[in-house]
Order: C-alpha cells, then sequence, then structure tokens
C-alpha cells in the first residue's frame, strides 16, 4: 500500500501542476486575479511530492523487495543508512528526489516570495510547475520509481559497494538542491520576461536562491573532489571527467550569475544579460542532469544507455531551454537596459567577471562534448582530458582570480581615484612569492608558480573592503564576500601546492622493505586478511617515519560478494602541512605487494579554500535574509487572511 | 543587442541535442581504439605453452614479415568459435603467433587437439603480464603485427568469418 500511495500522490501533484500551468496562462492572457489559488495550489503540489518521496524512502526503509527498484538496489544485509540512501542511489529514485526538490522550491516561492509583482509571481509559479510536470511525464511514464515485482523474490541485488560511503550517500542531493534552486531563477527569469518585468526587484527575489543554489553546488563539488580523492585511490582531486565537469559547469554559470545579479539589483543594469544566465545556469543543470542520468558521455564503462529515458529527458531539455532561449530572443530586445556606468567602475569589472566566467565556461562545455560531435561527424574516437582543460582554462581561471582583488575596491558607475594606492601591499606580496619560488623552486611549472604569486596577491587584496572601516560593522554580504574570495587564494594555494611539489611512489614492496616518498621512509610491516560487515579485507600495516616516531596506516583492499567488486580503500594521514596517501594494490607472484605512496604537501588547502568560499557565500546569504526581516514589507497573508 | 545575436544561443543549442540525439540513437560500438596501435610491440620474451612448439618473444614477430598475434586460452569459450576462422586464416597463408594466457600445458594440448593448431608459436603467460601490457583486456583479442614488430591493428573480441577478408588486407597493407 505504501508504494501505491506514493504513486498516487505523484499523480495527483501532477494534476495540479497541469492546473497551475491553466492558470498562469489564464493570468497572462486576461487581468483575472489568481494569485491565491496560484500560491495555495503550488504548496500543495510540493507537500504531495514529498509525501510521494517519503514513501518512496520508507520502502527502502523497510526494505520491501516487492518494489522493484528496492530490488535493484538494495539488500537486507546493507547498514541502515545504506538502505535509506538507497533510494536515490539509482535512476528512478534520484529523478523523484528531483521533482520533490523542484516542487518543494516552488511551494517555498509560494508561501514566501513578497518582492517581485504578483504578475510576474503568477508567470514564474507557472514556469515552474511547467518544469515540474515534465519531469512528473518523465517519472509516470518511463521511469516510475514504485513499480512493483511479482512475485516478490527474497533479498535484493545490492548496491554498488562504491556507493556506500557516507560522503557518496550525501553528495547527489548537496547537487540536487544547488541544481533546482538555480530552477528558481530560471523560473522568475521566465515569468519576468513574459511580463516585461525585468527590474531590480526581481534581482532581490531571486538573489537568495541564486546564492543557496550556488553555496550547495560549491559544497557539492567540494565534496565530490574529496571523494573522489580518497575512495578512487588516484591520488588527484579533479580529473575533467564529464560527469565532474557536468556538476562544474552550473557552477560557472551561477557564479556569473551571482555577480550579475548584484549589478541589476544595485543598478537595475545588466538586465538581458542577468535573465541570459539565469536560463544559462538551469540548462546547464538540466544539461549536467541529463549526462549523468542518460550514461551518454560515460559508455565506455559498464553503463547502460537507455534510448527511451535518454531521449525523454533530451526532449525536456529541448523543448524548456529552446522556449526559454526563443522567449529570450523574442522579448530580450523590449528591455531597456538601467543605469550607465564609466569603463573605470564596479559594473564594469562585474561584467569583466561575467566574461571570464563565461569564457571558461565555454572551455569546459566545448571539451566535454567535442569528442561526441568529432565521432558524430568524422566517427572517430577521441578524448580530451587534463592537458587541454588545464591548458586552456587555468590560465583564464588564473586572471580571474588575480582581477577578484581588484574588482570589489571599484565604486559602483565610477571609480573617481586611481585603486593602485590600496594595492601596494598585495603587490609586494605577489612579487615575493614569485621571487621565493624562483629561488626556492626553480623548477617547479610555470603555471604552480602563477598560481602562487595570484595567490598571494588575492589572499590580501581580498580582505581590503574591510578596511578603513569598523570591520564589525560591516554588512553581512561584504564580510561573505572577503571571506569568498579569501577562499579562492586558500584553494589556489593548495592546487599550486599539489601541482608543484607532490611526490609520488608506485613500488612493489616485500614485508620487511622500506620505500621512501618525499620527505617520508615508509615500511610495509605486514598484510592480513580482515572482514568487515558485508566484505572481506586484506589490511596492510605501514610504519611512516620523517625523522621523528613512526605512524601507522592501514590502507585495505574490500572485496564484495554482492555483486562481486574489489575496491582500494586508501589510507591517509593529515598533517599541518600536508597528506600522506597510501593505497594497496595487489599481490606480486614474487611475494611483494603492489603500494601506492603518495606525499602531498599542503593539498588540504583545496577543500578548505571550497569550504571557505561556501561559507563565505552563506554568510551573504544570512545577510541577505536578515536586512529583509528589518524592513519587513506587508506580508501577503496577512493581506489575504 | 541585435537579434542575430540573440539568436546564437538558440543555434548552439539545435547544435548540442542533435549532436546528443544522434549519440542516443546511434547503436554502440565496442570497438576500442587502442593506443598502441603504430607502436613497437614491447619487449617480452615467454616460454613455451605446449611441449614441441616453441615459446614466443617480441624480437619474433620483427622477422620481416606481417603476422597476426592472438591471445587466447583454452578455458575460453569465445576462442572455440575464433578457432575455425584462425584455421581458415593458417590454411590461406597467413602466419599465426598466439599467447596462451592463465593456462597449463595439458589444458592448451587438449584445445590444440580438440580444435585444430593454427599457430606457429605458442607463448605461456600464466600471470597475464604480457597481456597487460600489451593493452589487451580479454580474451580473445588478435594484433596485426607488422614486418618490424609495429603494431597496425587490434581486435577485441572473436575474429569472425567476414572479418577475413578485412584481415588478409591489413596483412598486405603491413608489407
Amino acid at each position: 500500500m505504501i508504494a501505491e500511495a506514493g504513486l498516487a500522490a505523484l499523480w495527483l501533484a501532477a494534476g495540479l501542476a497541469a492546473f497551475q500551468m491553466v492558470l498562469m496562462l489564464l493570468a497572462l492572457k486576461s487581468d483575472v486575479d489568481v494569485v491565491r489559488p496560484m500560491r495555495a495550489v503550488a504548496v500543495v503540489q510540493g507537500a504531495l511530492t514529498l509525501i510521494a518521496f517519503a514513501m518512496l524512502l520508507l520502502v527502502f526503509a523497510r526494505s520491501d523487495m516487492s518494489v522493484k527498484l528496492v530490488f535493484e538496489n538494495s539488500h537486507s544485509a546493507k547498514p541502515f543508512i545504506y538502505k535509506v540512501a538507497g533510494a536515490w542511489g539509482n535512476h528512478e529514485g534520484s529523478m523523484l528526489m528531483w521533482v520533490t526538490i523542484l516542487a518543494v522550491a516552488g511551494a517555498f516561492v509560494a508561501l514566501f516570495s513578497r518582492r517581485t509583482s504578483e504578475r510576474t509571481l503568477i508567470a514564474g509559479l507557472g514556469s515552474q510547475a511547467v518544469l515540474a510536470l515534465g519531469f512528473y511525464a518523465f517519472l509516470l511514464i518511463a521511469s516510475n520509481p514504485l513499480a512493483r515485482l511479482f512475485p516478490a523474490p527474497p533479498d535484493g541485488r545490492g548496491l554498488n559497494p562504491l556507493l556506500q560511503d557516507p560522503g557518496l550517500a550525501f553528495h547527489p542531493p548537496t547537487l540536487y538542491l544547488g541544481y533546482v534552486g538555480l530552477s528558481v531563477a530560471f523560473s522568475l527569469a521566465v515569468g519576468a520576461l513574459l511580463t516585461g518585468e525585468v527590474d531590480s526587484r526581481l534581482a532581490r527575489a531571486m538573489r537568495p536562491w541564486v546564492l543557496g543554489a550556488w553555496v550547495l553546488l560549491t559544497l557539492g563539488i567540494t565534496a565530490g573532489s574529496y571523494w573522489a580523492y580518497y575512495e578512487l585511490g588516484w591520488g588527484g582531486y579533479w580529473f575533467w571527467d564529464p560527469v565532474e565537469n557536468a556538476s562544474l559547469m552550473p557552477w560557472l554559470a551561477a557564479t556569473a550569475l551571482l555577480h550579475s545579479i548584484n549589478v541589476l539589483a544595485a543598478r537595475g543594469a545588466l538586465k538581458a544579460w542577468t535573465m541570459m544566465l539565469a536560463v544559462i545556469a538551469f540548462s546547464m543543470s538540466m544539461v549536467g542532469t541529463f549526462l549523468v542520468r542518460s550514461g551518454i558521455l560515460t559508455s565506455v564503462h559498464a553503463f547502460a544507455i537507455d534510448p527511451e529515458r535518454g531521449t525523454f529527458l533530451l526532449a525536456l531539455l529541448a523543448i524548456y531551454v529552446g522556449a526559454a532561449f526563443i522567449l529570450f530572443a523574442v522579448r530580450g530586445a523590449a528591455l531597456k537596459e538601467g543605469a550607465p556606468f564609466e569603463l573605470i567602475s564596479r559594473e564594469s569589472g562585474l561584467v569583466i567577471n561575467n566574461l571570464l566566467l563565461s569564457v571558461i565556461l565555454g572551455v569546459v562545455f566545448l571539451g566535454t562534448l567535442y569528442p561526441l560531435f568529432v565521432e558524430a561527424v568524422s566517427g572517430e574516437k577521441l578524448s580530451v582530458g587534463a592537458p587541454y582543460f588545464n591548458a586552456v582554462a587555468g590560465p583564464l581561471a588564473l586572471l580571474l582570480a588575480a582581477l577578484v582583488g581588484i574588482g570589489p575596491l571599484l565604486s559602483w558607475r565610477r571609480q573617481r581615484r586611481p585603486v593602485f594606492g590600496q594595492l601596494k601591499l598585495p603587490a609586494l606580496l605577489a612579487a615575493s612569492a614569485l621571487v621565493i619560488t624562483i629561488i626556492l623552486a626553480p623548477a617547479i611549472g610555470i603555471l604552480p608558480r602563477l598560481g602562487f604569486t595570484v595567490a598571494a596577491f588575492l589572499a590580501a587584496a581580498s580582505v581590503l573592503p574591510l578596511t578603513g572601516r569598523n570591520p564589525l560593522r560591516a554588512p553581512f554580504a561584504t564580510w561573505g564576500m572577503v571571506v569568498a574570495h579569501f577562499g579562492i587564494a586558500v584553494a589556489l594555494t593548495g592546487m599550486a601546492a599539489n601541482a608543484a611539489f607532490s611526490s609520488e611512489r608506485l613500488a612493489i614492496a616485500k614485508p620487511g622493505e622500506t620505500l621512501n616518498v618525499g620527505p617520508w621512509l615508509v615500511q610495509l610491516k605486514d598484510v592480513t586478511p580482515t572482514a568487515g560487515k558485508n566484505y572481506t579485507a586484506l589490511e596492510a600495516e605501514l610504519r611512516a617515519t620523517r625523522g621523528e616516531k613512526f605512524i601507522v596506516l592501514n590502507p585495505q583492499t574490500h572485496y564484495y560478494s554482492d555483486p562481486p567488486t574489489e575496491t582500494n580503500e586508501s589510507a591517509i594521514r593529515t598533517f599541518w602541512n600536508g597528506q600522506l596517501y597510501t593505497v594497496l594494490g595487489r599481490s606480486d607472484p614474487s611475494g611483494g605487494w603492489q603500494l601506492r605512496l603518495w606525499w602531498k604537501p599542503f593539498v588540504t588547502l583545496i577543500w578548505a579554500g571550497g569550504g571557505l568560499i561556501a561559507f563565505g557565500g552563506a554568510l551573504a546569504l544570512l545577510g541577505r535574509i536578515l536586512r529583509r526581516r528589518r524592513r519587513r514589507e506587508p506580508d501577503w497573508r496577512t493581506r489575504y487572511i | 543587442m541585435s537579434r542575430g545575436l540573440r539568436l546564437v544561443p538558440i543555434v548552439l543549442l539545435i547544435w548540442m541535442v542533435a549532436g546528443l540525439a544522434w549519440r542516443l540513437v546511434k547503436p554502440f560500438d565496442p570497438a576500442i581504439q587502442s593506443q598502441l596501435v603504430s607502436r613497437e610491440l614491447p619487449t617480452f620474451a615467454l616460454a613455451p605453452a605446449v611441449p614441441g612448439k616453441p615459446g614466443l618473444a617480441s624480437t619474433d614477430l620483427a622477422g620481416g614479415e606481417p603476422r597476426l598475434l592472438n591471445i587466447f586460452a583454452s578455458w575460453c569459450v569465445p576462442c572455440v568459435g575464433e578457432a575455425t576462422v584462425l584455421n581458415e586464416l593458417r590454411r590461406r597463408g597467413v602466419k599465426i603467433d598466439a599467447i596462451a594466457v592463465r593456462d597449463t600445458p595439458e589444458a592448451v594440448a587438449a584445445f590444440l587437439n580438440r580444435h585444430g593448431d593454427p599457430y606457429e608459436r605458442i607463448g605461456a603467460d600464466p600471470q597475464s603480464n604480457v597481456q597487460i601490457t600489451l593493452g589487451s583486456s580479454g580474451v580473445p583479442e588478435t594484433f596485426v603485427v607488422d614486418g618490424r614488430g609495429i603494431i597496425r591493428h587490434q581486435y577485441v573480441g572473436p575474429l569472425s568469418a567476414s572479418n577475413i577478408p578485412g584481415v588478409l588486407t591489413q596483412l598486405k597493407g603491413a608489407k
């Protein structure tokens, strides 16, 4: 009954979404006041999908093998937390989660949005409902998550052991929340283009959603990067894999949107451009979801392409994004540009930021999809890898990071005094970083060296907006910006240090043998079998020392039986100045074991920086919400109830 | 913004959707482009896999004449089907050497007795070490090697009768 109740809720929600679409058309055609039913229906629709998703969680929690999805993705012997996480660790469940977040976001807009005009709100909620409607159709027609299986099998087929990891259990929901947060920006932009009311009120209504989505995307990417680093056992933090790029592209677009939306909110300028970015940001989320869910770019691996589902998603993507682009082409011309600004001003600084981010986005987009098009045209198979992305996107990102230090010092509309006076200290630090790396590490590459230089400059320049006044009285939004920009410098330092100073050792060692990596001497004591809850394992005992007393690391190889899979569990020890990273490989006929050892100086700064960037965004979001509370406008609820 | 500029995103979208749609409907092609094609064979020297037949070293494949290098195993079911194709190639004068992966002399001898023996030399690779350096991930696989020991082509999976003309052309082209 649980599964059927969930399915019924899903059908009802789809019906309500269709009703919202009718309401929107009604409101756009005539002057009927539908704001109250629209808000109410949006809230109920959100509640219904939430119920459907809760039912799915429930059948997974109870290991109800009569539900096909549970049978395929779960197992009664699995730890409880992964049983629940199994609900979204698969295609159907994750699509239900996606539409749930979409509908709940719509409900939140309906409950709390007071900034836009009523017409734009109606059009925005209607657009959100149309988005949801497509995904309801997708779920109900092509991938029903609550389908039954008869007769019910005794036990399930397990979950990919790589997915039995707390990081991965919570990674997709974070990214999805980010993706779908951008759907609100998309819907509001489409709504505003429909009504022609693109103004600073709209920007202020969109801003918290964009900020929130951006914070979650930042967290998701940072966490995903760390997950790949410790779980895959390859020692890298970013592989330019299509699936990774799929999460990076919406982030780049959202970052650009986050900055241009401030221009629209403060100055009423960059109207068309901001609407375009709002459309692109969510389009990139849909492209990302499509790439991951259709398995199209990873088809070399065992991922099965399901043409029906892939086609359905692609059609949704084409319809929504195409409609938004056409709307933009038709209505974009009618948008009057706002207040003018001069060449050296905060506005043009943000325009340059947007241009650089867009070019990087283009570079990543091209690199991700290029192999596909070459194959379509010439039949030749090729792959675009890190060398392309690093060589093309790297310098652009460095340039952007350097300009991040300068932009916030400019004033709106026109910068009267030259800013260089303020930048003496950062410039001095940058020059010293350059000189020091040339003297102490003459052999490192040009990009890491420039990375250190730019990071030193940015670290000092990013805190300048807090100087010259009482920093405690600066608004949260300013603090957020400073923290996020400082986070970029921190992450950049980590990347440069990792690129310049990592040492790697791949070797076959017999028990008792000692290997050296970087400043470390690592001795393989022994390899012993051990067992976990649903796997058996081999565990190595490594003793590592760099002069003082030794530390023990225990990398493992896990063997899962259902389905038969083998994973490497790295052992990582973090120190203030870096990480020692060890992986146990296969045994060798000679009686030795393959060992992979890395010493990675300051590599943790990469994720610390990512965390700081997200924290900065959260601070800014908090500031916006608190400020809104302080000057509360008349509440719609008090007006209507 | 001019009208033309505003249509750019739509054009880009159509381009992207067309490409992705093509990829969705196109049947998946299992051929893998080997990174070793047009490279020299890695150096190896393998002991004989069956008594009475020489083992295989990489220098044997650089003897001036194009040859096939077949990777097989007696425990491999698709290799049985492939054996008839290899025998046919042998009948047409193609020189074939082999590497037997994770196998025993008795099992290989029994396999050759039963399904025919098209091979001039068979090297034993009990731990798959040479197979891995060749970039081969399974059995059977077949490499076309020219007279100078350079890999010209790699077939993943069993050869079928329809491959025979292609293999003969490739061997001719490798001269």
